[in-house]
């Protein structure tokens, strides 16, 4: 199946585009008219994966992140998380929920078991030394005609 | 302002604003605990009335509290929750420590 939509984004990874990436994201799927829940989940999602590529993959230093959406004529909605960071050695360990190699006491350790609640799928390929790709799917309920 | 802090009677209401993501988080953070640790309150109550929007950064934020409180010998509250942040709360369990509070007052 043939996308319908597409976009491409590359920013660095800085905090300060955690808000940014997710509102950017938000803003192309809006196209599809999702409801409030639906727009608050991938913004969460989108969320989290930036934040694993801020703070795992590149651990704070500034590199590119790179994000590509694209909507299917279904309503489905599939997006890229893509670092060129350190990888993640056991993607099982990394995905089980509480688990977090962050020692501040501050990080849930819950980014992805989040992401897997909010999300109709997601995928995670990763190479230590090389980077880390989260791939986000989630159908948008189609509203067209049938709302009221 | 992301985070305003009141205190009355040792009890301690912090009013949360805005984005709680992995950014601001760490400023809500700080502020909170220093005032905490200046006038060790009794009751800490973390009020989400303001907050538009929260990722798993919030989670890590009220479970951190939680532990200061329990250091300090107090008890942590969190209150105003709408629907998302429920949600968010809810998949971390934090419904169970008995912190949540939907009350009458909530969105």
């Amino acid at each position: 199946m043939k996308p319908v939509n597409e976009m491409k984004l590359t920013f660095k990874s800085r905090s300060t585009n955690e808000s940014f990436a997710r509102t950017a994201v938000a803003a192309f799927v809006a196209t599809l008219d999702p409801t409030v829940e639906e727009m608050t989940d991938i913004k969460t999602a989108v969320s989290e994966a930036v934040t694993n590529s801020i703070v795992h993959g590149y651990k704070e230093s500034i590199s590119d992140i790179y994000i590509s959406a694209a909507i299917y004529p279904d309503n489905r909605v599939v997006i890229r998380i893509k670092d060129k960071g350190c990888g993640i050695e056991d993607i099982g360990q990394a995905m089980e929920p509480l688990y977090t190699s962050c020692t501040s006491g501050e990080r849930a350790g819950l980014g992805f078991a989040v992401m897997q609640s909010l999300c109709d799928k997601v995928r995670v390929s990763s190479r230590a030394g090389r980077g880390t790709t989260v791939t986000l799917t989630r159908k948008i309920s189609s509203r067209g005609g049938q709302d009221e | 302002m992301p985070v305003q802090i009141y205190l009355a009677d040792e009890i301690m209401t912090a009013c949360l604003g805005g984005e709680i993501d992995h950014h601001c988080a760490k400023y809500m953070r700080e502020e909170i605990d220093g005032a905490a640790q200046r006038s060790h309150p009794s009751v800490l109550i973390l009020d989400f009335k303001d907050v538009s929007f929260m990722d798993s950064s919030g989670i890590g934020l009220v479970m951190g509290r939680y532990s200061l409180m329990q250091e300090l010998g107090g008890e942590l509250r969190v209150v105003n929750l709408s629907g998302h942040i429920k949600k968010v709360m809810k998949l971390a369990g934090l419904d169970r420590l008995a912190v949540m509070e939907t009350g009458g007052t909530s969105k």
